[in-house]
């Protein structure tokens, strides 16, 4: 075989987030054989940067009292406007409170109840019983009926991760750190692992293995303005989608954060608003409750983001040196200490990249692409649809936890949760299975591989500019498949991209190629990139309703008649779209109803 | 119109035969809030895209893009070029192996410093799923948060002496972790346990105290306060060892 390594395992994790590695113990305590493969090292991975928390219904701090995983189920349905799987989200809220102990026996320095009376930003006075003193804390979070966000200071997905990364170590699981997975090797039915590019040398590995779980990520950076990491690509999903029959669901969803921070979009935590932060238009007047009177900043994500550039279209958005148009955020109410402790990382940021001192200075804020609801498409189980010994976990699943909009705190609790859950679904099927291999096979997939990297360095494909047309892709993204969604305009969208699409099968390289060069990481990504891109902007065009953090202008209302339903997106070899097919969405445990935020509730018309 | 900028890079790409270290010059018009971030992008995107660095949140939170700017280990994406005078020199940071350029090996450094300081809770309670958490001061938890918030940059490890000239030195971000774990109660190790672990010239006596670490972490973690309470710590446990005559190397 013309590859330089090949490694065989029986557990091939593909990622390094929280997502991949809480599901690569759950293997390796199986007895398993794991290899975990990662872009970057696991601790660097876009989970480290979460910051506001995770929810899990313990029900200790005052304002918790008497949550259960009923009302955490009930909250996460409604936040996902009816989009979700029930069943995975029962699953999911029952689970929780076990993960987050078994993360706090592991070493999450989780905050902590200090028992007390405490007065609320907004002047409500609350206790936190003595009984409960020393048991873990949560805060307040959009979209939720009580506090359950479990939160180390604002830096919860570092801690997690790192732990998580310890019990990793412990067991001696290999970290394939810089291997770049960019072909899935199968035969249309199994799955036996991956191709990938090594980034430290630019040579190319082939890893087999009984099962194979994607735990990339999300693709944020399809879009010019994201709060994601820069490695986050979608390149996971890319290879499942050039597989031609794994789908990826619902790809139209995709959330807006509320509170990115411009010119760099790095993300203020929901955790700020949740702490009692307020946003202000250009006259300074907190615009929220004049349009969700309960709610207020504490709607969920779609609903939020929404209302902001709403008012901004009414014109009240802020203009200044950060952006054309934005608002703000206040945080100064909090006080010195709280804003200098608990919102500590974001204060930094703020201060290190706008010069701001939140204690006493304003931040600007615009929503920002946030989060892909959307992902490979699994089953409750996590089995990938498609191809046998293949899984989803995490952002790049859709596994189908979060619908249409995911509400702040349950992706995080996702990762672990799903990586237990999925994990244990996969020791059992990797125990039952058995190795085989087809060299011919896999040589055909090492020469597909090295065929196209040899023809991007001599440029016999053409001579396109991979960094133009990326960011004319994530110009396109930002222009026609945003918050506010048109169907002539996505039409326009979708043709850009086909167009960007044929253009990338003709890039060529300006540098050697050599080792680990960088402009062929990216000419490799970036068909992959499209093809992503495509199954979002066109299932948005086809889905003719809004639901969650998809709201269609044309289509203002959600159309449940229609539409209670899950996109799943092929792509078929030659083609350039993606093949849409439709399944239904089951509701067995919460009929369709009223968020209780939102457009469809909220009478009130802002702006004064 | 912003200042034109020069920088002055490192170049060397060890997998290509007989390419030779060198610095090479860019020029690039800066404009308002430029961050290193931009400025190297930039260039890669748009003059020479070979240039291989590393950036992953472009936040200061994820601890990718540590380099040596003119002179001083720093995180790249929030080093703002108004900062910097309008030629500087731009290096890989040193002690780690060079992938290429400006990107430098830290994942493997790490990982074994997590190896060597047995890095996780050592405890011989079991988790049962069906028992509450443990309870803890919420003054403890935010103490053990104080150094977990260690990015792994490899700013400190870059600024030390001891760790430019020793190989084995655990430098300051090692000490830091093993305090994380001293501070933590979950964890079980005695000091004399710990003491294994650092009480040698590769751990906490291993510093000469020129402190640069601590002036250099952009997370500004009391890095030299923390070796001061595990240099405690083994003080007592080393004396402790000797009285039961423990041989103490
Ligand atoms: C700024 C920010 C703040 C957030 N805050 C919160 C929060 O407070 N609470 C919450 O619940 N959620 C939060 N989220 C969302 C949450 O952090 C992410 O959804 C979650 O961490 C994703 O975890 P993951 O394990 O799926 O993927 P990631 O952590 O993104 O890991 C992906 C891994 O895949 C690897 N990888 C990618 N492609 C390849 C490839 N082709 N080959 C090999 N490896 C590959 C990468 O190296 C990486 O290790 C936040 C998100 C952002 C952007
Ligand atoms: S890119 Fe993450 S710290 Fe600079």
């Amino acid at each position: 075989m013309s590859a330089k390594h090949t490694h065989i395992c029986d557990v091939l994790v593909i990622g390094a987030g929280l997502a991949a590695e809480r599901s690569a113990i759950e293997c390796a305590q199986a007895g398993l054989n794991v290899i975990i493969l990662s872009l970057v090292p696991p601790r660097r991975s876009h989970s480290t940067a979460a910051q506001g928390g995770m929810q899990a219904s313990l029900g200790n701090c005052a304002m918790g009292l008497g949550d259960n995983p009923q009302i955490h189920f009930e909250d996460t349905v409604k936040g996902s406007d009816w989009g979700c799987d029930q069943e995975v989200a029962k699953m999911f809220c029952e689970t929780v409170p076990i993960m987050i102990r078994q993360l706090d026996y592991w070493g999450v320095p989780w905050n902590r109840v200090v028992a007390g009376k405490k007065k609320l930003p907004d002047g409500r006075e609350i206790e936190d019983l003595k009984e409960k003193e020393g048991l873990i804390t949560a805060r307040d979070f959009g979209g939720v009926a009580k506090w359950r966000c479990c939160y180390t200071s604002d830096g919860t997905g570092h801690t997690v991760q790192f732990v998580v990364d310890t019990v990793v170590c412990k067991l001696g699981i290999p970290v394939h750190d810089r291997m770049e997975a960019i072909a899935l090797i199968h035969d249309g039915e199994t799955c036996y692992g991956a191709v990938a590019r090594c980034l430290r040398t630019g040579d190319l590995n082939v890893y087999l293995a009984k099962s194979t779980i994607i735990a990339t990520g999300g693709a944020g950076r399809i879009y010019a303005a994201s709060t994601n990491a820069v490695i986050n690509e979608g390149t996971g999903l890319a290879i499942a989608l050039d597989t031609g029959v794994v789908p990826l669901g619902n790809m139209e969803a995709i959330q807006f954060h509320p509170t990115g921070m411009p010119p760099t979009f790095i993300l203020m935590t929901e955790g700020a608003r949740g702490d009692g932060g307020y946003l202000l238009d250009k006259n300074l007047h907190r615009f929220m409750p004049d349009y969700e009177p309960k709610k207020k900043e504490l709607a969920s994500r779609d609903v939020v983001s929404r209302r902001m550039i709403q008012h901004i279209r009414a014109g009240y958005g802020v203009s200044s040196k950060y952006a054309p148009q934005h608002l703000w955020l206040d945080i100064r109410h909090l006080g010195r200490k709280w804003v200098w402790t608990n919102l500590r990382e974001i204060a930094n940021i703020a201060m290190n990249f706008n010069g701001l001192d939140p204690a006493k200075d304003l931040i600007p804020v615009i929503p920002t692409q946030h989060y892909t609801m959307g992902g490979v498409r699994t089953n409750k189980d996590g089995y990938a649809y498609g191809l046998k010994g293949l899984f989803a976990i995490g952002e790049a699943a859709c596994w189908d936890l979060h619908g249409f909009n995911r509400l702040g705190g349950n992706s995080l609790a996702e990762t672990v949760t799903a990586g237990f859950l999925v994990g244990m679904q996969v020791a059992k099927y990797t125990l039952g299975a058995t190795q085989k291999f087809d060299y011919k096979l896999v040589e055909d997939f090492v020469k597909k591989e090295e065929e196209r990297i040899k023809n991007l360095i001599s440029g016999k494909y053409g001579k396109e500019n991979v960094f133009e047309i990326k960011s004319a892709m994530q110009q396109v993204m930002m222009d026609h498949v945003h918050i506010f969604r048109t169907g002539p305009s996505l039409e326009q969208g979708v043709a850009k991209l086909q167009e960007l699409y044929r253009r990338s099968l003709k890039i060529g390289l300006r540098s050697s190629g050599k080792g680990a060069n960088p402009e062929l990481a990216a000419a490799i990504r970036m068909p992959g990139m499209l093809r992503v891109a495509l199954c979002v902007a066109y299932g948005a065009l086809m889905r003719t309703e809004s639901r969650g953090s998809h709201f269609r202008e044309d289509y203002p209302k959600r159309d449940d008649a229609n539409w209670l339903k899950r996109t799943l997106a092929y792509w078929k070899e030659g083609a350039d779209l993606p093949t849409l097919d439709y399944e239904p969405v089951a509701c067995p445990y919460m009929p369709p109803g009223d968020r209780g935020y939102g457009e469809a509730t909220a009478g009130a018309k802002g702006s004064k | 119109m912003g200042r034109q900028l020069t920088l002055s890079i490192f170049r060397y790409n060890p997998n290509i035969p007989g390419d030779q270290p060198r610095m090479q010059d860019y020029k690039l018009e800066e404009h308002e809030g430029m961050t290193l971030f931009v400025a190297l992008n930039k260039i890669r995107e748009e003059q020479d895209p070979s240039l291989m660095f590393d950036f992953v949140c472009r936040a200061a939170i994820c601890g990718s893009c540590a380099m040596m700017i003119n002179g001083r280990p720093r995180l790249a994406c929030k080093t703002m070029t108004r900062t910097l005078p309008s030629r500087f020199t731009v290096m890989p940071l040193p002690v780690f192996k060079l992938i290429g350029d400006l990107s430098v090996d830290t994942g493997t450094w790490f990982r074994n410093l997590q190896i060597r300081t047995e890095a996780w809770i050592h405890t011989n309670k079991k988790f049962d799923p069906n028992e509450l958490e443990v309870r803890m001061d919420n003054k403890v938890a935010e103490a053990i948060y104080e150094p977990e918030r260690c990015i792994e940059c490899g700013c400190c490890v870059a600024a030390c002496v001891t760790a430019n000239i020793r190989e084995d030195f655990l430098g300051a971000t090692g000490i830091n972790r093993v305090a994380r774990f001293m501070l933590d109660p979950r964890d079980e190790r005695s000091d004399a346990e710990y003491f294994e672990v650092v009480g040698n010239e590769d751990g906490a006596f291993g510093c000469v105290g020129i402190m640069a670490c601590a002036d250099i972490c952009p997370m500004e973690i009391p890095l030299q306060q923390n070796l001061a309470y595990v240099r405690r710590k083994m003080a007592k446990a080393g004396l402790k060892l000797d009285l039961k005559g423990f041989k103490v190397s």
